[in-house]
């Protein structure tokens, strides 16, 4: 895992739901990742999956992954190469999600970053600097076992490489 | 109540905010979150359950298949239950969540699922909460899970129901009030006089929207009623009383009153977007389609309420009505009772248990610009199959009339 991250800001709003990330009628493609991946985001921004790049960053707003259990959401996150959100709040089903399967989420006070701005974040220290304004964030520091889950790669490699759930 | 839960199958004491490792009495997938479960274990070499009763997996979101990548994905579902013995409930055995509630969920167990509505178990007194396909598949494996022991927000209810008013208008409503991310993580816990009246079937309306703000799980303290309902589905000897203790700390407390509650609705498209029926009905907002059913409301209780509306009408010719019952038990219950006839002869297209089009995939996609009023948990923008559709939430009574007149409609005018 990167404890650097760099990228290029796609800002959304509040209430980014998994219908949104990854939507319902695309229900047959759950079995084909890559293929439902080119439809993320697709319901808040219909030119999202064309624009994103490998390395960029989601920043949104409140309750950011409200509503269906569907890891599918934050997997075609990853898939399309984003590395890491940034919200002011996170529902806890897609929270939980998103670090099982590896993909770093930061709580923040988003409303000074821009969209097309550039960040560099240090995942440990939870520093987000926003590299277009010069100004520096801090984060919620991520609990110590999610970041332990994040370091081995998520919940199944720590599992493998512990041979159980090690949580203390 | 959840910490109780919790301690009990982490074999220890707990407080909320720490992180534990629990016991699973019962851990289930469905055909949309299922395959991606059993490709985790594949990859992980775990192709295996902890225990074959209580290990399940539903066929519901897309039943009867409608086409073939989904087929594929049932069949997954199909070799995984013949190669470990895990419970496959069939295409038409109905919802998941009905089906726990009717077959395996009890007081004081530990329930994970991979649907964020598997906080509806907890009206029984179940710790019951929705999670991703790879922690379930783990926990299919394994038999546990790792969890963050949540808080608890305390939800006292007093009143009585006026005429026309449901179980879905008073979580609606909560809704409302404290907002879609009102619960974040906390387990919601109901109780108080109008509670202690509720039916169970009510009850389930209630922490099946626990999820919808925010809450990791919804619970209530069984009772008689639940006693009653356990009996009732053949499980009477799995009855036990858990609740929370009088010293037991609650991090936020609220009370509502149900005396003065009118008939609520969602308005796009989020669910704490509420509106009374009167502000709702002033605004003559034209309806193309109404959803009766899903795990929110498709129980006999709800299709009863609805038939009793729907008795002696016809369905807009404006309007269509899709009735789905939330399982087959509910299903023949419906027919003994006659209450299928009953729609079908007012109009209403009757389709067999399961999700139905809550899911957005088949038996009644919505067109662009079309408008819906169902009463199903959720209305996000593309839930039910087209962005450029718009999903109303009301209670069974509401979408009868609402089908009957073609716009928005109070149901207290038929009651």
């Amino acid at each position: 895992m990167d404890r650097i991250i760099r990228g290029r800001v796609w800002k959304f709003g509040d209430n980014i739901s998994t219908d949104h990330i990854a939507p319902g009628r695309y229900f047959h493609l759950r079995t084909n990742l890559p293929e439902l991946a080119k439809h993320v985001l697709e319901d808040a921004d219909p030119d999202f999956p064309k624009k994103v790049k490998p390395g960029d960053i989601i920043v949104a707003g409140n309750n950011f992954g409200l509503g269906s259990s569907r890891e599918h959401a934050p997997r075609i996150i990853k898939l399309a190469g984003v590395s890491c959100v940034i919200a002011k709040s996170f529902a806890r089903i897609f929270y939980r999600n998103a670090f099982n399967i590896g993909l770093p989420l930061l709580t923040a006070d988003t409303d000074k970053i821009d969209e097309g701005d550039e960040l560099e974040i240090d995942l440990e220290k939870g520093l987000i600097k926003d590299l277009t304004k010069g100004i520096e964030l801090q984060s919620t520091p991520i609990p110590p076992f999610m970041m332990r889950l994040l370091e081995d790669g998520g919940i199944v490699e720590h599992i493998k490489k512990h041979g159980d759930f090690k949580v203390d | 109540m959840a910490e109780k839960i919790i301690g009990e199958h982490a074999g220890k004491d707990v407080k909320a905010g720490e992180i534990v490792v629990a016991k699973v009495d019962v851990a289930m997938v469905q055909d949309g979150t299922g395959p991606l479960s059993v490709q985790v274990l594949k990859d992980m070499n775990l192709e295996k359950v902890f225990d074959k009763k209580n290990t399940v997996l539903f066929l519901d979101h897309a039943t009867p298949s409608p086409r073939k990548e989904l087929s594929n994905a049932h069949k997954i579902l199909r070799e995984f239950a013949d190669k470990t013995g895990a419970y496959l409930s069939d295409v038409g055995e109905g919802i998941c969540h009905q089906r726990l509630v009717e077959s395996w969920a009890s007081p004081g167990q530990l329930i994970v699922g991979a649907d964020s509505h598997t906080c509806t178990s907890g009206a029984l007194g179940a710790f019951a909460t929705g999670m991703g396909s790879t922690d379930v598949a783990i926990a299919f494996a394994l038999g546990k899970v790792w969890l963050r022991v949540p808080e608890t927000h305390r939800f006292y209810i007093e009143g009585d129901f006026p005429k026309g008013v449901y179980s879905k208008d008073l979580i609606l409503h909560i809704i409302g009030t404290i907002g879609a991310d009102g619960a974040t993580y906390k387990s919601m816990e109901f109780y108080g006089p109008t509670i202690d009246k509720m039916s169970m079937e009510s009850r389930f309306t209630i922490t099946n929207m626990a999820i919808e703000a925010g809450g990791k799980t919804g619970m209530i303290a069984p009772d008689e009623t639940t006693k009653k309902y356990l009996e009732e589905m053949g499980r009477g000897e799995k009855y036990r009383e858990i609740k929370s203790d009088d010293d037991a700390i609650f991090e936020k407390e609220y009370e509502f009153d149900v005396n003065e509650l009118e008939p609520t609705v969602s308005f796009p498209h989020t669910v704490d977007n509420t509106r009374t029926i009167s502000e709702a009905k002033k605004m003559n907002i034209r309806i193309d389609q109404v959803y009766i059913g899903t795990c929110t409301n498709g129980r006999i209780e709800d299709l009863r309420v609805a038939a009793k509306i729907i008795d002696g009408n016809r369905v807009n010719k404006k309007t269509r009505l899709i009735v789905i019952p939330a399982s087959r038990r509910v299903y023949i219950q419906a027919l003994k009772e006659g209450l299928i006839e009953k729609f079908v002869e007012a109009g209403a297209a009757v389709e067999s248990p399961g999700c139905g089009p809550c899911v957005g995939i088949h038996k009644g996609v919505l067109a662009d610009g079309e408008r819906v009023l169902s009463t199903q948990n959720r209305n996000f923008k593309g839930r039910m199959g087209n962005p450029n559709a718009e999903i109303y939430l009301g209670s069974p009574a509401t979408a009868a009339a609402t089908a009957i007149e073609g716009k928005i409609a109070d149901p207290r005018d038929y009651l």
